[in-house]
């Protein structure tokens, strides 16, 4: 297959059977094969290729969806029918799940075909994907730097063009920091906008699943797929957003207007980059957009705030695993108290067990009040932090990360560094609100991302920003070694 | 020193909904081991509970029937705690806003006087499995079947005072579920199990005594045995010197005491917190009033109208509207026979005392409604005197045919009264004749003589001479 090519360009060779889903399959798996940056916990060929002949089968029938035959790869999070799912640990190494995640569910229905699954933070605990129990991912652009994390597998296959798109989840930044870290494109849909049904919880108030993939375009068409309600959920959404289906089967329409654009200051007072995310700013303004500084004065509570939360949810989601029906449990048990506390010793890395400690913790007798209580009470002011600027603004504008990609082991002693990671990440996750991270230039060679925000359900705004960006940048066509990211299948 | 007891009870009420609470698997009792446990009863990874409206509904019918306010939100948290029967590792449940906040309900004393008993409040929440430990020597099974059955849990205030009042107040509770048709009552499947909060304190004195918890009793008679033994034991303790701690007991039926299964100092930590899964629960004015139009008639409604519309005593009343199922057979009796003050009688009389003696429930009567009422008819219309109709009665208990057809069993048989005049006069005629000092002594007027002379006729008649006719035939003879 020559070079790195969009999803939307797979469609349509698929559409115009420049190619078939099997000989793209084929290519696929050859490319993952050959990977260097441990991307994938579970490599599924029997299970590709027998989705590829369906999906041939279903073209040739012109039954076909745009996405059929097209492959991609599921982050591990998601429960997958026959096909292992561990979550990045020890403790579900080997548990395969009797029934689909909805959202894998949907893709299955739309006849994508499921290469194999992504490597993952542990239970998606973690920024630079180091806490996987089946090895670090390395940063495509260069091995010796961690992907971001927790989907730090999806986004190093995209980067490395090993799947044109892959699923990912954020919870406080999990799909946005590793897309900025790896140079590709991640949305972080509105909290309800896509079913948790399949996907195991971490912290059910706050996790999100969302696509990964080259562009806006792309990630217009993956939404569509992956997006609407679901009884088995109750707290997915119940929308009627025609756009959705408009943006993916006819692409993404110019902005009827220029936007408002807000820039929260409180998100540029410590910026090592500031000249790439100005740059971004000027292009936006030479298409008319206006941009005005804000203030979302609660945005240094969120780290405290979110790791107080989604470590109490976490702490308790959590306590399923024992050893009693599924997943590790330990050898030889002498008593039900050794039985729970070796299984979950062993089948637990040390960033979930801290999590599950502090999380306890915080939910305990005499302690609830003043931290979990506390928490809810900021997480309500951040929400209306935004609440106030969306008043005023279309959208914000800001950096994805702190950093570009660090190395591997940087940040490994110091949890409180890396949970810093998520500064800009993670207030958007408490207000539940959408948000995109896109390509937006390079820091010694190594990808930078900024981040758009937008209102409750407005993923429209979003994507129609970053689409006009992207049609004014190549930053998001860029890969590793100087290969590009082709929108046309014949080059 | 005169001791007063203070009890409180905590009943878990197993409701009736077809599927479970936060999933679509049956209810239905009695299935293999874990052959009713799906993947969200499991605790499976990625899974999550949709609640379901059908449990809603019926704590929102107890609610109204308890006269107690109905939340329009509610919240269910986690009850966090590990045990090997608790799939996900926590209980969902509700605990600072219940959907049922206070009520009462009133208690009928056996004195015959009433009194409130206030109900604090009333949850909807999951049931966990069960461990069996007796099957597999050594080792601990679980059924996850009953993981996820709907309870409504109702608490009650420390408003009883002995142990058979707590008792009618588990048999009145267990009535009125019944009659709400929210849980099937039958507590041999532990449809309802009960937890005792019992304290003592001298009597006159106001503030509590140290309490302890007497955990899942599920029967009448063990609800009131546990609680005396308890009392006796804590007044035993109190009076030699001893103090009560704060635990949780056990009631064995077996060694017929209340032993210690843990102190309440260890007690767990449950760190509840809403549930992110679920949203709080919003119900609208409109839906609680669509459910109070809908409430069926209750107990205490129904034993009025069984006193001013059909005739009752209060006893006669209140004994057969206590009851779902008694009151439905009462009420088919009547339907039959229309005569409620005999109906009544016969099944407080007769049909009580064959059922207490076969310990039978009502609802497996081997007599139907259906013949009970054709024989009250046939009282009613003299083919039977109420010798008779208790020996058609006894036929037809033993029969226990509910296709058998009274009138023809009564022919079969000859049970039919003696109601032809010519032919019951001669028989008078006979016994006045074979009878003339008595007859000499009635003429005198000692009226006591007629009953030693009807009784002769109907000795006669085999007891089928109707006594009435009896009667008047031997005064007009003479």
């Amino acid at each position: 297959m020559p070079g790195i090519k969009t999803l939307r360009a797979m469609s349509s060779a698929l559409k115009n059977r420049e190619i078939s889903s099997t000989e793209l399959t084929q290519e696929h798996l050859a490319k993952i094969a050959a990977d260097k940056t441990n991307s994938f916990v579970t490599v599924a060929k029997d299970n590709a290729l027998e989705q590829a002949k369906q999906a041939q089968q279903r073209r040739e029938q012109e039954s076909s969806h745009p996405l059929t035959g097209v492959p991609l790869a599921h982050k591990d999070i998601f429960c997958t029918q026959g096909i292992t799912t561990t979550c990045g640990s020890r403790m579900l190494e080997n548990f395969v799940a009797p029934y689909d995640a909805h959202v894998v569910a949907l893709l299955n229905q739309a006849g994508m075909v499921t290469l194999g699954k992504t490597n993952m933070d542990e239970f998606a605990m973690g920024s630079s994907n180091e806490s996987s129990h089946f090895g670090p991912v390395s940063n495509p652009w260069n091995l010796d730097k961690v992907p971001g994390g927790s989907s730090g597998g999806s986004a190093a296959a995209v980067a490395a063009g090993l799947v044109a798109c892959a699923t990912g989840t954020d919870t406080g930044g999990s799909i946005r920091q590793p897309a900025a870290l790896c140079g590709i494109t991640g949305l972080k849909p509105t909290y309800g906008r896509i079913s948790r049904y399949g996907m195991i919880a971490f912290a059910s108030s706050l996790d999100q699943a969302g696509p990964m993939t080259c562009d806006a375009e792309d990630a217009a068409l993956m939404l569509s797929a992956m997006a609407g309600f679901d009884s088995k959920d109750s707290t997915s959404a119940q929308r009627q957003d025609a756009w959705l289906a408009d943006f993916a089967e006819q692409g993404i329409p110019d902005l009827d207007r220029p936007l408002k654009i807000g820039l929260p200051q409180e998100y540029y007072a410590d910026l090592s980059n500031g000249s790439i995310i100005e740059a971004v700013q000027n292009t936006l303004a030479q298409q008319g957009h206006e941009l005005v500084d804000v203030s979302l004065p609660h945005t240094q509570a969120a780290i405290p705030v979110y790791y107080v939360i989604a470590g109490a949810e976490a702490s308790t989601n959590l306590s399923r695993y024992d050893g009693v029906r599924f997943g590790h449990r330990c050898e030889n048990p002498q008593s039900l108290e050794d039985l729970y506390k070796r299984s979950r010793s062993e089948g637990f890395g040390d960033e979930v067990k801290r999590r599950i400690l502090t999380g306890t913790y915080t939910l305990s007798v005499g302690y609830f009040d003043a931290y979990y209580i506390k928490a809810q009470q900021i997480r309500r002011l951040i929400s209306e932090d935004f609440s106030n600027v969306f008043a005023d603004v279309d959208v914000l504008l800001t950096p994805t990360s702190p950093t570009p990609a660090f190395s591997k082991g940087q940040l490994s002693d110091d949890p409180i560094a890396m949970y810093q990671q998520d500064l800009y990440t993670v207030p958007t996750s408490l207000a539940g609100l959408p948000a995109l991270s896109m390509p937006c230039g390079f820091v010694d060679g190594l990808p930078v991302g900024a981040q758009l925000i937008a209102p409750a359900f407005r993923e429209d705004v979003l994507l129609g920003l970053a689409a006009q960006y992207q049609k004014h940048s190549d930053w998001h066509l860029q890969r590793p070694n100087g290969s590009r990211v082709s929108k046309e299948w014949a080059t | 020193m005169s001791w007063e007891a203070v009890i409180g009870l905590e009943i878990h009420v197993q409701l009736a909904t077809q599927s479970k609470i936060f999933s679509g698997a049956a209810t239905a009792y009695g299935a293999e081991p874990n052959a009713q446990a799906c993947a969200v009863d499991l605790g499976l990874p990625g899974v999550l509970p949709v609640l379901n409206e059908a449990a809603v509904e019926m704590a929102v019918k107890f609610g109204l029937a308890i006269g107690a306010e109905i939340n329009l939100h509610s919240i269910f948290d986690r009850k966090n705690y590990f045990y090997p029967d608790l799939p996900k590792g926590y209980q969902i449940s509700q605990f600072a806003t219940p959907i049922v906040g206070k009520g009462e309900i009133k208690l009928d004393l056996t004195d015959g006087g009433q009194r409130i008993i206030g109900i604090t409040r009333a949850h909807l929440e999951e049931d966990a499995g069960k461990s069996v430990h007796d099957l597999f020597p050594g080792q601990t099974g679980i059924d996850l079947n009953r993981t996820g059955t709907p309870l409504l849990e109702v608490v009650s205030e420390p408003d009883l005072r002995s142990a058979s009042e707590a008792a009618e107040y588990f048999r009145q509770m267990h009535s009125l579920v019944k009659y709400l048709g929210i849980c099937d009552g039958n507590l041999a499947e532990g449809s309802m199990r009960c937890d005792a909060n019992v304290s003592v304190r001298p009597q006159g004195q106001e503030a509590f005594g140290e309490r302890t918890e007497i955990k899942n009793i599920n029967s009448f008679r063990f609800v009131e045995r546990a609680i005396e033994l308890e009392i006796e034991r804590q007044i035993d303790v109190l009076e030699t010197g001893g103090t009560i701690h704060r635990e949780t007991r056990l009631f064995d039926a077996d060694a017929d005491e209340t032993r210690t299964m843990r102190s309440k100092e260890l007690s767990e930590d449950y760190r509840y917190f809403p549930d992110p899964d679920l949203l709080p629960l919003e119900i609208t004015a409109a839906f609680v009033q669509a459910v109070r139009d809908n409430l069926p008639e209750l107990p205490d409604a129904r034993c009025q109208r069984y006193q001013q519309a059909m005739g009752l005593s209060a006893y006669d009343a209140a004994s057969l509207s206590n009851d779902l199922d008694r009151a439905e057979f009462f009420e088919a009796v009547v339907g039959v026979c229309g005569n409620p003050k005999l109906s009544a009688n016969w099944l407080n009389g007769e049909l009580s005392a064959h059922l207490n003696n076969a310990d039978v429930e009502i609802a497996a009567s081997p007599v139907s409604a259906e013949q009970l009422g054709q024989l009250i008819q046939r009282i009613d219309d003299d083919t039977l005197s109420s010798k008779t109709a208790k020996q058609l009665f006894k036929a037809l208990w033993a029969q226990a045919n509910a296709e058998s057809n009274v009138d023809a069993l009564i022919e079969q048989l000859g049970l039919k009264q003696m109601n032809d005049d010519g032919e019951l006069s001669a028989v008078v005629s006979g016994v006045l004749e074979a009878n003339p000092d008595q007859v000499a002594e009635l003429r005198s007027g000692k009226d006591k003589v007629l009953g030693f002379l009807v009784g002769q006729v109907m000795k006669a008649t085999g007891g089928k001479a109707n006594p009435k006719q009896v009667n008047e035939l031997i005064r007009k003879s003479l």
